[in-house]
């Protein structure tokens, strides 16, 4: 019993150590950065580097369900760019519409895409690699299709839509707020209902879930069905933002989201991933893409260094949890 | 097993007859999935042949692979990956890293054989690579592993190149893409040479067993005393190679290369193998299947073409023909199981 309680001590106190790593490296990094460029650490830099973040951190927080549970979802770079095609079209059509009702129309056709992904991975066990890679091109092509490879520029926006982006709530920007707001929901779901542990019991041991029980199957649906939710308010989010819809919008985001993700300690192989490591990790991101530019680093080295960092995190993961696992053996054998 | 042993040898009336193959059967010989494929494929070839009344000329329907023959070197290693249980979706970037660093080899100076045999080194090395990884970190999933390197390799070239394309290869690399021997286009006789080799490989070799074997317990495979990480390496080490060939055919049918090739070309390729009739969760699947998905998935791409429907639409009939293709697997595998629990 006390040695149960070492370990759990001793795993407990790695995961901190990881935030605290996290956290050190990011305050390195922003005093390089600014040490190479003075307007980084400026408010309205900061401002903006937040603002950008902003939908990334939405995005993460779906896309950590959904790793949780095991899975994977590559479709919703194709989800925002088909939810922000709509609603500019409709947009454009009905200037008079409500920016809510706006958000929530995006929201639910994201949550229709996710609930056909929920199905076929949910109920008829696809691999969710393979269902969100049929997702993303069937989703992408639709966009196409939807749009007639046309664009929606910013003039056929309405003010009170472009107002998404740039008007202020609290204070912040719309789109901090907003992230905020999911952040504190999706802390209260995750940590403090039953739906929400569940989730994480599905993902640690699915065998043993649904031994005890649990709705496996919904649960994964769930999440599949959020992550899509959350992708179609991003959607709607990312054309207000940039004052444009395009076709091919937001390609291959869904390897940046996951990339945040990995880099907030979220585990893909289930069960592992806290909010405040996620917090962690999507900053450090969006700092990744929005100051190398400003220590001029080409537009071109960023998918080259955003890859690399993914890659060494999860080996970093590893090879620490290999070494938590060797000591923790060790004490047990004294 | 102990009543078996008391009975005496010569005790005929209790002689069990144990066969590894299979008794043959008419109804299970027709109902094997590649005759749902052939079908599927000449109600293909008839579509197109009445959208062009030149599709069925034979010089037409001899050169029309060559426009999607490319990705299809890829199939038959991506075949082998699933089989494993695994998929690889960096093989597209593996494709433009190798093109591009070819095509800047060659405009450094290099000669053009030795630039050829750098392009198919470095796919060797970005499979191994992957395959490295998997055997090294056994915590890593395949899908983690496979999705850095998609975004390492694919940012390398961006690194390499920008925005920029490279090219100006000399006039004899086009035969790759577009020559042809005795009316046949390389690209066809290439195609079909690696078929021979794979499916000897695959369905002669013990190291095909190995594979098969891997795909259903890969734990029983390492206490029976298979290598597995061995067999793991040269299976990825075989897909970036083959990624590389793939890059090869495609830069000679270009004639030039830019970091942004062959995207979405794992979709493509995955989806051929799926509709193959090899199962995703491993372990099943003939060599038949892919290659007649390679010819459905091409001529349909090309048809569609044909009737002026525009590459999204494409897009989404590959992406659906996908998912519907591992639907039926998993319907088809289940109530199999279902029928022999029974």
């Amino acid at each position: 019993m006390k040695d149960k309680h070492r370990r759990d001590r001793s795993t407990a106190f790695s995961e901190n150590m990881r935030e605290l790593g996290l956290l050190i490296f990011i305050v390195a990094l922003g005093l390089v950065i600014q040490l190479r460029n003075p307007a980084f650490l400026t408010a309205s830099n900061l401002n903006s580097l937040l603002t950008n973040t902003s939908i990334l951190a939405v995005l993460a927080v779906g896309m950590m369900m959904v790793l949780v549970t095991r899975g994977i979802d590559l479709s919703i770079g194709s989800i925002i760019a088909f939810t922000g095609m709509v609603t500019a079209i409709t947009v454009a059509r009905f200037p008079g519409m409500s920016p809510l009702l706006a958000l929530a129309q995006g929201s639910a056709m994201g949550m229709v895409f996710g609930m056909v992904t929920g199905i076929l991975v949910a109920r008829f066990d696809v691999l969710p690699i393979i269902a969100t890679l049929g997702m993303m091109n069937i989703v992408r092509g639709l966009t196409y299709v939807v749009s007639g490879g046309r664009w929606v520029s910013s003039y056929q926006m309405s003010a009170g839509f472009k107002a998404i982006a740039t008007g202020r709530l609290f204070g912040f920007n719309n789109l901090i707020a907003i992230a905020v707001i999911v952040y504190i929901a999706a802390a209260y779901f995750l940590n403090h209902t039953r739906t929400g542990r569940q989730i994480y019991a599905v993902g640690s041991n699915p065998e043993a879930a649904l031994v005890s029980g649990l709705p496996k199957r919904r649960l994964i649906f769930l999440a599949y069905t959020i992550m899509g939710a959350l992708a179609g308010l991003a959607g709607v989010l990312w054309v207000a933002r940039f004052a444009s819809a395009q076709g091919d919008t937001a390609t291959g985001y869904e390897l940046q989201v996951i990339a945040a993700c990995i880099l907030g300690g979220v585990s893909i192989s289930g069960g592992v991933g806290k909010l405040s490591g996620l917090i962690l990790g999507t900053i450090l991101f969006g700092i990744l893409s929005n100051a190398l530019p400003l220590v001029n680093v080409s537009p071109f080295w960023q998918q080259g260094i955003q890859g690399a960092t993914v890659l060494a995190a999860v080996i970093t993961n590893v090879l620490v949890r290999r070494n938590t696992e060797r000591t923790a053996l060790r004490r047990r054998a004294i | 097993m102990s009543d078996l042993a008391g009975k005496t040898p010569n005790d005929t009336s209790q002689r069990v007859t144990i066969s590894i193959e299979r008794s043959w059967s008419w109804k299970e010989f027709f109902l094997q999935w590649e005759w749902l494929l052939v079908v599927v494929l000449l109600l293909v070839i008839a579509v197109n042949s009445l959208i062009s009344p030149y599709f069925l000329t034979w010089q037409t329907f001899i050169s029309t692979p060559s426009t999607f023959l490319d990705k299809a070197f890829i199939v038959f290693p991506m075949m082998f990956v699933i089989i494993l249980g695994r998929i690889d979706i960096s093989v597209a970037s593996t494709v433009a890293l190798s093109a591009v660093i070819m095509a800047i080899a060659y405009n450094a100076g290099l000669p053009m054989p030795l630039a050829i045999v750098l392009c198919l080194l470095v796919g060797t090395v970005g499979g191994a690579i992957n395959g490295l990884l998997m055997v090294k970190f056994k915590e890593l999933s395949f899908v983690i592993v496979t999705l850095s390197t998609m975004i390492i390799y694919r940012g390398i070239a961006y690194i390499i190149l920008g925005d920029r394309a490279s090219g100006g290869f000399p006039r004899w690399f086009s035969f790759f893409g577009w020559g042809s021997v005795l009316g046949v286009p390389f690209i066809v006789l290439s195609f079909v040479a690696a078929a021979v080799f794979f499916g000897f490989l695959l369905h002669r070799t013990s190291f095909g067993r190995m594979v098969y074997g891997m795909g259903f317990n890969q734990t029983t495979c390492r206490y029976s005393g298979i290598k597995v990480d061995r067999v793991t390496m040269i299976v990825f080490t075989l897909t970036g190679l083959m990624a590389a060939v793939t890059a090869v055919f495609l830069t000679s049918r270009m004639g030039s290369t830019r970091p942004n090739v062959a995207m979405g070309y794992e979709l493509e390729v995955i989806a051929m193998v799926a509709l193959g009739g090899v199962s995703t969760s491993g372990g099943i699947g003939r060599i038949g299947g892919p290659i007649l998905a390679v010819f459905i998935i091409g001529f349909l791409s090309y048809g569609m073409g044909l009737a002026n429907l525009q590459a999204p639409v494409v897009l989404v009939v590959i992406g659906s023909l996908l998912i519907i293709s591992v639907l039926s697997m998993k319907v088809r595998f289940r109530s199999r199981r279902e029928k022999s629990a029974m």
